[in-house]
């Protein structure tokens, strides 16, 4: 680790002399520069992506927060024995943590935006509501409705799970999906930089030669091939950030209306979550050089 | 410093040198001759490491060859000076850098040592032209900047492929003339050429010894040459 870092920080001071030894290539470095900064802005997205995709899938598993409602619709004479029926029942039942029949007021609050404040709920055949939460392990949704089938036959179990975990799937999904693609890009910045590598190592030949005649080692040698490309990648890595950071802020906020898509972006400490890539593509640049170059010198005599 | 012991070297199919065997001596002048093709260049490279043997042992510096790892050659490389024929160089830096690259190289480019690049670029008489790129360099200023730079290091060995292969009897003359002031330094000294009027006039200047290389053997010479 010492070793490491004593390395990471000669490469970044550097060794002027060591540095004139390869001759500058413009045309390679600048599309080194170019490379890196397109693989860190679409890095960018992809962490947004990510991100956003973490959050979603948090929201909706919380808002799930394992609860279930039951309805039960009676004659009005049957109602109260079928809600205590269909309590008892709860009560007996493995995984359910708490059940709850929902109040009038409550049952009226629920009621208000469509019917206005001063319906009688009392006096209409509306269904009563019970409120589930699940507990740790869960209960078995289907043995339940088998159960409450027999003994209380107008109660209908409606379970969140059943249509928020496929969305909470496919966030999931979302999410891996978008690591996955930070992998790729950061594993094609790595195939790009070695053929960047390789190219320059074939075209400056005639100085590893001549340098290792003259007694250089090969890290000498190495070193002034990965600090250039070392460097490379990170300042084009820093400007492609830079780049998507600035895209990102201009996407549109999150809405309520808009759900998943307008979420887009980084919130909070997340927007420090970039910064992390400019870093990482120095340190891809850096192994991807010093293998190409070790590979190569190794193949000198 | 530089012993074979019955080294055999082929390429491909065909054995290019075979059953070889050779001390050098320190302080030593020694030219190696043969005719194009007969291994010469090769014989040089398994005495700075450039090749392994295939078979038998060459030892630097009491160090089998075999047994070295890549950065033992690079370090050994700091204690024998080569000058090629077709000597390379870093074209896009001037000649005082690149005479003075291996001081760069082993991290010893310190002042006192710019001030013996000085003296040692007088010397070849390349003050001059010191801040020339290698390729504005002539046939003989370019065999001189490479001498130059195989001696800056201070080296026990120069070793020396055809230095006078490209440029014309006057400047192969001053060329030898510098290699026998480094031989009278108490460097040991070996030159391949197939120009015998070269060794023939080496040979009124210093006592040097004539190895030939024919029939994949290396044969020392008659004293009629």
């Amino acid at each position: 680790m010492r070793r490491a870092l004593s390395e990471i920080s000669a490469l970044l001071v550097g060794d002027p002399q060591a540095d004139r030894l390869v001759p500058p290539t413009g045309f390679t470095a600048r599309l080194t520069l170019l490379t890196s900064a397109i693989m860190a802005f679409l890095a960018v997205f992809a962490l947004a992506l990510s991100l956003a995709a973490g959050r979603l899938a948090e929201r909706w598993g919380e808002e799930l927060s394992r609860s279930a409602t039951l309805r039960i619709s009676a004659p009005v004479e049957q109602m109260a024995e079928q809600t205590a029926a269909a309590l008892r029942v709860l009560e007996t039942t493995a995984g359910v943590a708490s059940a709850r029949a929902l109040s009038e007021d409550e049952q009226r609050a629920l009621l208000e935006p469509w019917f206005g404040p001063d319906i009688p709920v009392e006096t209409l055949p509306i269904p009563q509501l019970i409120e589930v939460i699940e507990g740790d392990p869960g209960y078995d949704a289907d043995g339940l409705r088998l159960r409450l089938q027999a003994e209380v036959p107008g109660a209908v179990l409606d379970d969140h799970t059943r249509w928020r975990r496929p969305l909470i799937e496919a966030a999931s999904r979302l999410l891996a999906f978008g690591w996955l693609s930070i992998g790729l890009i950061f594993t094609a910045m790595a195939a790009m930089i070695t053929l960047a590598a390789n190219a320059a190592l074939a075209a400056n030949a005639q100085v590893i030669a001549v340098l290792r005649l003259v007694g250089a080692r090969d890290s000498y040698i190495a070193a002034a091939f990965e600090r250039r490309f070392t460097l490379r990648a990170l300042s084009g890595a820093a400007i492609g950030m830079v780049a998507g950071l600035v895209a990102v802020w201009f996407l549109p906020e999150a809405q309520e209306a808009g759900g998943f898509l307008t979420g887009l972006g980084f919130a909070g400490a997340g927007w420090l979550w970039p910064l992390i890539i400019p870093p990482l593509a120095a340190g891809v640049g850096f192994a991807a050089t010093r293998n190409a170059a070790r590979k190569t010198l190794r193949g000198l005599s | 410093m530089i012993e074979l012991d019955n080294v055999a070297y082929s390429y491909g199919g065909g054995e290019l040198l075979s059953g070889i065997s050779f001390a050098m001596q320190p302080g030593s002048f020694h030219f190696l001759t043969g005719p194009s093709g007969s291994g010469k260049t090769t014989f040089l490279k398994l005495c700075y490491g450039a090749l392994v043997p295939t078979s038998g042992h060459v030892r630097l510096f009491d160090r089998d060859v075999r047994t070295m790892s890549r950065d033992d050659v690079a370090m050994t490389r700091r204690r024998i000076g080569v000058v090629h024929q077709d000597v390379q160089f870093l074209d896009h830096l001037p000649v005082a850098d690149n005479v003075a690259l291996p001081l760069t190289v082993s991290g010893r480019a310190h002042l006192d040592e710019l001030a013996n690049l000085r003296e040692l670029l007088g010397w070849v008489g390349l003050k001059a032209r010191a801040d020339a790129l290698p390729p504005e360099l002539s046939g003989g200023e370019r065999q001189r900047a490479a001498l130059a730079r195989a001696v800056i290091m201070s080296p026990d060995v120069i070793l020396a492929d055809e230095p006078t292969g490209n440029v014309d009897w006057e400047m192969s003359q001053r060329l030898l003339k510098l290699l026998v002031e480094l031989n009278r330094m108490g460097k040991t000294v070996m030159i391949a050429s197939h120009d015998l009027g070269l060794i023939r006039a080496a040979k009124t200047q210093v006592q040097a010894r004539v190895l030939r290389i024919a029939n994949r053997q290396l044969h020392l010479a008659g004293a009629d040459l």
